[in-house]
């Protein structure tokens, strides 16, 4: 009885870690496909930009509102601490960095995953639960050029501008707080960031950053929307882990890209 | 469904508002002195160091407190037993021959950076050149140990 139940397990075990590798290559071949058909939905470029209207355009605003407390509590927690060291004037370089480097890239991507990523699952999902990628592919239509590709091409554009005027907001945020509030010398504020902001190696990579997230969390809504169980509730379950595995993508891609890149030598 | 128009316009507005973001972000907030450095029209000069302290490569070269170039690498040579730092000067500033570098502390607790005295020389620096004149690092356990070690002397001076 008990070797049974152990067996059980086991089975129950090796079956999950082979539709995970199952999981893995099909998503690594919806990918290549995705690539392969991305010139037709780059030379289709209204459908991309309607993609971009609905990715990027309609973030904006909890984009913008988000980054704006998010610079002011830097700017409130940053002065807090550093007064106490009597170097309140390097605020300006301590809400640059943090923002550029991590915060910007990696808040504007978790927003992005849980406003645009969870609607483009939501929206392909209910697509294939209605059947209507069958009916473009009866067509001669190949839904992936023509749903997927605008809809990746359309985040993965969006992404950095996203996390650009996140870190430009959140700076602004910071500003409001530290300058404007509490009354920092605005000269000191600027000249400091600046003296230690560096363009390649901040702004640079900070944008290189986005620009992954935004293909790992575009890449993971399509897929989890195409491979979604053709029922009400397998969209919903597709939507919850989109968000759920964006999520963990973003941080761990986080910790792997900053390992590489501000290694503080 | 929104007409095509005001579609384009708000998202050429918002791709514009994102490119203006990266711009004010590289032209405002980052160093703009450093734009030389990035473009790499720069020359290379060593400088040798018994001791360089905390130095860390991309630290700052200064002179007369101006921003002239950053730190390019740090090695250890095991021939003469010093550390040889290879500084990055930006080539709009040209230096004479016998400019000593020294490694100063920005503030009590700041970052170390490497600072450049001009000399007198007629001859400029040359990539590749390495400067003669330099003065280490002061660390903090060397200074504390001279002082008592002073203050020991004074002492002994006084008793007798």
């Amino acid at each position: 009885m008990m070797a049974r139940g152990l067996l059980d397990l086991l089975a129950a075990l090796g079956a999950r870690v082979n539709g995970a590798v199952v999981r893995l290559g099909f998503a690594s071949r919806f990918f290549l496909a995705v690539l392969a058909g991305s010139g037709t939905s780059l030379r289709r470029l209204p459908l991309t930009i309607r993609e971009i209207y609905f990715a990027g355009v309609l973030s904006l605003v909890i984009i913008v509102v988000s980054a704006l407390f998010v610079g002011m509590v830097l700017g409130l927690q940053g002065y807090d601490t550093l007064v106490r060291y009597g170097s309140a004037e390097a605020l300006g370089t301590l809400v640059a960095l943090s923002l550029t480097r991590e915060l910007g890239p990696v808040l504007a991507a978790l927003l992005f995953a849980s406003r645009a990523g969870s609607a483009i699952t939501a929206e392909i999902g209910l697509m294939k639960t209605t059947e209507q990628l069958s009916a473009m592919e009866m067509m001669a239509v190949d839904p992936i050029a023509r749903i997927v590709g605008p809809r990746f091409w359309g985040g993965v554009i969006s992404m950095p501008l996203l996390a650009a005027i996140f870190t430009l907001v959140g700076i602004f945020g910071g500003y409001l707080i530290g300058v404007v509030l509490i009354g920092l010398d605005p000269g000191s504020f600027w000249s400091q960031m600046q003296g230690s902001v560096e363009l390649r190696e901040d702004i640079v990579n900070g944008l290189i950053k986005a620009f992954v997230f935004g293909v790992a969390v575009t890449l993971i809504a399509v897929f989890e929307g195409y491979d979604a169980v053709p029922t009400a509730e397998g969209v919903s379950r597709a939507t919850t882990r989109t968000v759920v595995t964006s999520a963990l993508a973003i941080l761990a891609l986080d910790f792997v890209l900053t390992a590489f890149m501000f290694r503080g030598v | 469904m929104m007409s095509k128009r005001v579609l384009d316009i708000w998202v050429g507005a918002f791709v514009l508002a994102g490119l203006v973001s990266i711009m004010f972000l590289a032209l405002r907030v980052a160093n703009q002195s450093t734009f030389a450095l990035a473009a790499g029209d720069t020359y290379r000069v060593q400088a040798r160091f018994d001791n360089i302290g905390g130095l860390k490569v991309r630290a700052p070269v200064k002179s007369a407190g101006v921003l002239v170039g950053r730190v390019a690498g740090i090695r250890f040579d095991n021939e003469s037993f010093e550390a040889v730092v290879a500084l990055e000067l930006d080539a709009a500033y040209r230096f004479p021959r016998d400019t000593a570098a020294k490694i100063l502390t920005s503030g009590l607790l700041g970052e170390q950076y490497i600072g450049l005295a001009a000399g007198g020389d007629t001859v400029n620096l040359n990539d590749g050149d390495t400067l003669k004149i330099t003065q280490s690092a002061i660390v903090l356990e060397n200074l504390i140990g001279q002082f008592l070690y002073s203050k020991a002397a004074d002492g002994d001076e006084k008793k007798q």
